[in-house]
């Protein structure tokens, strides 16, 4: 059945379009007639010596296509495929890849490892092929070096594609045995070698048992740490980013080799090329991340029983580290501000050093200081922006009372530096280090204002200046006026700001509208500036603020309107950071009485150019309007239904949105807003709504963090059209059910995993609530009482899990009050069944959480009237 | 393969200000579904407590008339409530704590509005130290002699409530709301809370805090906008116009001083049409919260109060200064602070012999011993049973008015 393809692939790589697109054709009916004889024929393809590279690499890829896709859906279908096919089939298909591992031609051989590994990854959890791993490895004492090189190459591939309880630890244990001796400085073949380091790299998940056994581990780190002596620099990069990979899998198991790790890092730092350097620094990088991630855990107050120890690593290294850092900071590149894909040993350096000081706080101050007093004035641009850079990076860490006194003093010399510093460079990391000063010394928690009435005009002043320079200098001063902002957020009446508000605001627009605004993020600082500026201000200057609605509508028309004549991406950008803005403005003026009548006068008019926004094809602008919307509907209340006839279509297209599905999101949300200002105007909606809701549940497709919004948004419905929910219940109750029984259980889940199921708990529990309390008091609440048992025996099992959280904890109680209140007597009787609702009760009535507490007592008396306590 | 460079942010904040704009959104939506599901419980509390039966003597709807002896009519009512075991008052705590609304608790009758409005005043503690940035931070005004009150207008009347909850005046009023004109009536929604002393010399309502005006609450607003906002407010509304058929008392702002040397002297010493009963301090950042706080403090001496000592029910000062505390369950005395100060326990033998029961508010008299402190605290109070203090007292005393007696 193997068929000749070769000219079809040839072809499909022709630089003619309609050749080209005439062989894509043939080979997409081709498997979607025959996909048994298309699979055989792409892999004998790929076999087969005598072909060309080219139509062996193209069948290569075009078979692993045909296994595996990016999307979760289509991955599912095409795996299920796969498993259809007849035994015999797969067999000749394997034997022709494993035979093609042997290719003389690299890129068969590559394509081949790739390919090998999607099958793997689909049939070792079948525990299907089990000859794959003893096949591979018979290969690895071949002779000639290509083979052994593709046979690493494809168990690399096959560690990432196959999750470790899938294969034996006997094979695992061959498996790694293969590949450090591979790795071995004796190994004669450099190309080897390079694979060998890289499968490590992949398997170092697998290494569990072998990280555990001290000799084992002794050996693998000793392997590594020599291969990061090669004379081969991409052996040498390889080596380091699997120590970079032990250090955040195995951090507890580094101990032993921290001071050797520490030298070799040290010297590729310092002599060797950049990108080995880059992941020496990255080591130390990530040793922080870990020590963070474990001082942030447990507190600082560690006991024998913390799950992993802090080594205090860092701590350690400090006084060697440190240095290190500081002089990869003198290594700046030339235009790194200006170019956004910049990454180098300066810009790595000093975010290491960034990391350092959040991991050790005050001890690091000291040894920075004398860094930066020596450089900061020095006439060699490099220097004075390698001080700046060093101060601004740890800013983060050390507490308040270790840097107030130095922030003082240097605050006044970058405010100079900023106006006057010749160097652009030195200029926006200046901008930068002002920003941080702002953002961590600032604000209410911080005891010694850093800035005061003295110097407040200056440094507005000096940011407003800013403002005017190159675009990368003043968009970090824009950032900098956002934490300003940020830091008066609770400042409560009266704020420092106002009496500069105009002139701040008047600031930010002249710099949207600069001609090269485009560059370096620059307009996307100055509005999110302004928004932070928005949502910091006071009573006092709501006037003001009032006065900005027609500006950014007038801006917003004027992009509806060019937008006709030049549909480019720039324009949709612009769109969705001034319909961000406005939602920000009808946000904060909504939700106080003197100005939301103020904000309603513009609400015809905002709202006609949200619809004009939608006919824009781009997603961020979608939810930018639609959470502008949200925002109107919860300000406008019962009167937003005037609007109702024209939004809905595009509130259809939000929730349909799959791909996008934070416009899906979002759109979900704003159904509930608009729940809640419409109430039961908004039942002649509904049926489209939620076919649509129910459509997105069932939808394999859509990200699954939108599920449980749109669970709650079932109760909002429901709450808001009350009894008429009933014709949903027969869709809305089955789907709730089944969700409940899925995520009643977590045993064994992780972290991420429990998270999503306390999500989705809730969003099922805000679902029933909605329910009940909408049908409460009406004639039909019978219709509920068959599904009462179902909803107390979910509250029972998650209450037995011991797992939910405070969240889910509030909501849980709530409906159970819910259920006593809408169902009265028939829920008594129920109730009582269920022994561990009292001990819920009585959990959450003693709760610290003051809202867990308040949903408890209103459960308390809903319960009593009806269970004789 | 690995990814060969590994990247981290550089010179960029950790959170984009889209995510914080998605994340807000997210706060405030989950925050509206919240109120949603409270106001639905809500109304079920309030429902709930209709359906018990209503006491005898409030059952009637009331009258448009002014009612001062209306309390003293109720005296079998009080007796009730003197009676309620303790669980049941934690019912009714309860069900009182889930009306958080004036609009609902208007709705309530006989003791259980009382009660309910009983717990809606701020209380002042007994300034018993100078706070430190006074200067800065706090407004000092003098307060107006007379009956604290609880003002509410809705649906065209105006009801003002004493301390203990119960009715000094129902009354029309110019405030929005207040009463039954046209251009006054308003919808349900525009109703007034004002916290008032009601000085009897010039029957005035002199208005010491506002806590909503035409519906918008000012309860989270802190004092130094609340002051600004009863001051533009009050004036435009037209209650502070002499009485009228419509305005049957007038309302008055009180002058407002900062605490700088001299607004404390101006309200200390200058002139003001009522008779002062010493100064009341407010913290410009703190909300109105109800029940005792020391954000607001009361300060009396001879010079600015005629009471600053007090008076038994015939006007007579005591030989004895005297405190009223409450009785817990287990006999500890204490006063009314959250949490309690304990000042003495009394033995079982004699609560047997007493009759009394927890919960009760009981007077005593502090004897030659006086109150003894160790490091600022109190270690011992010589006290004496005198009786039960009159029944409408809601309270004990506070710690700080106790211990500055």
């Amino acid at each position: 059945m193997v068929m000749e393809i070769t000219q079809i692939l040839l072809n499909a790589q022709s630089i003619e379009a309609l050749a080209r697109q005439q062989a894509e054709n043939t080979l997409a009916q081709f498997q979607e007639q025959n996909l048994t004889s298309f699979l055989l024929s792409l892999a004998g393809e790929l076999a087969n010596e005598e072909k060309p590279v080219e139509s062996r690499k193209l069948a290569g890829l075009v078979l692993k296509n045909a296994l595996d896709a990016k999307e979760q859906h289509r991955k599912y279908e095409l795996v299920q495929k796969w498993v259809a096919l007849d035994v015999g089939s797969k067999n000749q298909i394997k034997t022709f890849l494993l035979q093609s591992l042997s290719s003389t031609v690299h890129d068969a051989r590559s394509t081949a490892s790739q390919v090998i590994a999607k099958v793997a990854g689909i049939e070792l959890p079948q525990k299907q092929w089990p000859e794959l791993i003893g096949s591979l490895l018979g290969n690895i004492h071949q002779l000639p070096p290509h083979v052994k090189q593709a046979t690493l190459e494809t168990l690399g591939y096959l560690c990432e594609e196959v999750s470790p309880d899938a294969v034996e630890q006997d094979q695992v244990n061959k498996i790694l045995t293969a590949v450090v001796q591979g790795m071995n400085a004796n190994e004669p073949s450099n190309e080897v070698r390079l694979a060998a380091t890289h499968a490590l790299f992949n398997a170092l998940g697998f290494a569990q048992a072998n990280f555990n056994n001290d000799m084992e581990r002794d050996y693998i780190m000793r392997v590594v740490c020599e291969a990061t002596l090669s004379s081969d620099v991409k052996i040498r990069q390889a080596a380091f980013e699997c120590l970079v990979a032990i250090s955040s899998t195995y951090y507890e198991k580094l101990s032993h080799y921290i001071k050797d790790i520490f030298s070799i890092t040290a010297k590729a730092v310092k002599e060797d090329e950049e990108p080995v350097a880059l992941q020496a620094v990255e080591f130390w990088s990530s040793i922080c991340d870990e020590e963070i991630d474990i001082l942030e855990e447990y507190g600082g107050d560690f006991t024998g029983d913390s799950e992993i120890p802090c080594f205090y690593f860092i701590k350690q290294a400090l006084p060697a580290l440190v240095p290190m850092l500081l002089e990869t900071l003198l290594k700046q590149e030339e235009d790194q501000d200006q170019d956004e894909g910049a990454w180098n040993i300066a810009m790595a350096g000093g975010t290491c050093l960034g990391l350092v000081a959040r991991t050790v706080g005050d001890d690091i101050v000291p040894l920075v200081m004398p860094f930066i007093e020596e450089n900061i004035t020095k006439p060699d641009w490099r220097q004075r922006e390698a001080a700046t850079y060093a101060f601004g990076s740890i800013l983060e860490g050390p507490s308040p009372d270790k840097l107030t006194a130095i922030v003082n003093v240097a605050l006044n010399f970058m405010l100079t530096a900023l106006t006057k510093d010749p160097n652009s460079h030195v200029k926006d990391t200046t901008a930068w280090t002002l920003g941080r000063i702002f953002e961590f010394l600032h604000g209410s928690a911080v005891e010694t204002p850093i800035i005061t009435h003295a110097n407040c005009q200056q440094i507005i002043t000096v940011l407003l200046q800013a403002m005017k320079d190159t675009p990368n200098v003043a968009e970090k001063a824009c950032g900098a006026l956002y934490f300003l902002a940020q830091g008066y957020e609770d400042v409560g009446s009266s704020s420092p700001l106002t009496p500069y508000f105009q002139e701040i605001v008047q600031a930010l627009l002249t710099a949207t509208h600069r001609e090269d605004a485009g560059e370096a993020r620059l307009r996307t600082a100055a509005y999110e500036t302004l928004n932070e500026v928005v949502r910091c201000s006071t009573d006092e200057t709501a006037p003001l603020v009032l006065q900005l609605v027609p500006v950014i509508m007038m801006e917003l028309h004027k992009t509806l309107e060019s937008h006709n004549l030049s549909p480019d991406g720039k324009q949709g950008e612009l769109q969705g950071l001034l319909c961000g803005c406005l939602q920000v403005i009808i946000q904060k003026l909504g939700s106080a009485e003197p100005t939301r009548a103020v904000l309603l006068q513009y609400a015809d008019q905002i709202m006609q150019l949200f619809l004009g926004v939608f006919a824009c094809r781009s997603a961020t602008v979608h939810e930018e309007a639609m959470l502008g919307i949200g925002a109107l509907a919860y300000a406008t209340g019962p009167d937003f239904v005037k609007y109702m006839n024209e939004f809905y279509k595009y509130l259809e297209m939000g929730l349909q949105n799959f791909e996008e599905y934070q416009v899906c999101a979002v759109t979900v949300g704003v159904v509930g807003d608009l729940c809640r200002a419409l109430e039961d105007k908004i039942l002649p909606y509904c049926d489209g709504i939620m076919t649509q809701l129910l459509k997105d549940l069932s939808s394999n497709q859509l990200h699954r963090s939108v599920k449980p919004p749109i669970f709650s948004c079932f109760g909002d419905i429901a709450l808001a059209i009350g009894e008429n929910f009933e014709k949903y219940l027969m869709y809305a109750m089955p789907m709730l059910q089944s969700a409940a029984d899925l995520s009643a259980h977590t045993a064994g889940a992780d972290d991420e995993i429990l998270e999503y199921t306390n999500l989705l708990r809730n969003g099922i529990l805000e679902a029933y609530s909605g329910i009940l309390q909408g049908f409460k008091n009406t004639s039909k609440t019978q219709l509920l009482l068959p599904h009462a048992r179902h909803i107390l025996s979910f509250i029972d099992s998650i209450y037995q899990e011991k797992d939910m959280d405070d969240a889910v904890m509030k909501t849980a109680i709530g409906v159970l009050g819910d259920l006593a209140d809408t169902l009265a007597a028939s829920a008594g009787s129920l109730i009582q069944q269920f022994p561990s609702c009292r001990d819920l009760l009585n959990e959450c009535l003693s709760s610290d959480d003051h809202s867990v507490k308040q949903s408890a007592e209103w459960a308390k008396l809903a319960i009593s009237r009806v269970v004789s306590v | 393969m690995p990814t060969h460079e590994i990247r981290r942010a550089y010179k960029r904040p950790a959170i984009s200000d889209q995510q914080k704009r998605r994340e807000l959104s997210l706060l405030r939506q989950q925050q509206n579904r919240f109120d949603a599901q409270s106001h639905a419980r809500r109304l079920a509390s309030t429902l709930l407590s209709f359906n018990q039966p209503p006491s005898s003597s409030s059952s009637s709807s009331e009258p448009h008339c002014i009612s001062e002896e209306h309390d003293e009519g109720d005296e079998g009512d009080e007796d009730v409530y003197e009676e309620d075991n303790d669980d049941d008052q934690l019912q009714n705590g309860t069900q009182l704590n889930q009306i958080k609304d004036v609009r609902q608790a208007s709705k309530l009758r006989g003791q259980e509005s009382r009660r309910w409005f009983a717990r809606q005043l701020m209380l002042p503690e007994w300034m018993i130290d100078v706070p430190d940035c006074l200067t800065l931070d706090w407004f000092v005004l003098a307060r107006p002699a007379g009956k604290r009150c609880f003002v509410v207008s809705i649906n065209g009347t105006t009801v003002s409530r004493q301390r203990n909850g119960s009715v000094l005046h129902y009354f029309p009023s110019a405030l929005p709301s207040g009463a039954r004109t046209r251009e006054n009536s308003g919808s349900a929604q525009s109703y007034c809370i004002l916290d008032c002393i009601f000085h009897e010399m010039d029957q005035t309502y002199y208005v010491i805090d506002i806590l909503c005006w035409r519906g918008y609450s000012l309860y989270d607003c802190n004092a130094d906008f609340r002051f600004f906002w009863l001051n533009s407010k009050l004036s435009e509304s037209g209650a502070c116009k002499p009485p009228s058929h419509y305005h049957k008392y007038r309302f008055s702002p009180v002058p407002v001083y900062n605490c700088d040397q001299s607004g404390l002297l101006s309200a200390y010493t200058e002139k003001v049409p009522y008779v002062k009963d010493g100064l009341l301090f407010y913290n410009k950042h703190a909300h109105y919260q109800s029940g005792n706080t020391p954000l607001t403090l009361v300060w009396k001496d001879e010079k600015c109060s005629q009471y600053v000592i007090d008076t038994d029910s015939a006007g007579k000062v005591p030989s004895k200064q005297q405190v009223v505390l409450e009785l817990q369950s287990d006999g500890k005395v204490t006063t009314s602070d959250d949490p309690p100060v304990v000042f003495g326990c009394l033995d079982q033998e004699f609560l047997l012999k007493s009759g009394l029961s927890p919960g009760n508010l009981l007077r005593f008299s502090i004897s030659d011993g006086g109150l003894t402190f160790v490091d600022g605290k109190l270690e011992k109070a010589d006290l004496q049973y005198q009786d039960k203090p009159n029944r409408a007292r809601a309270f004990a005393d506070s710690y700080s008015k106790a211990i500055s007696i």
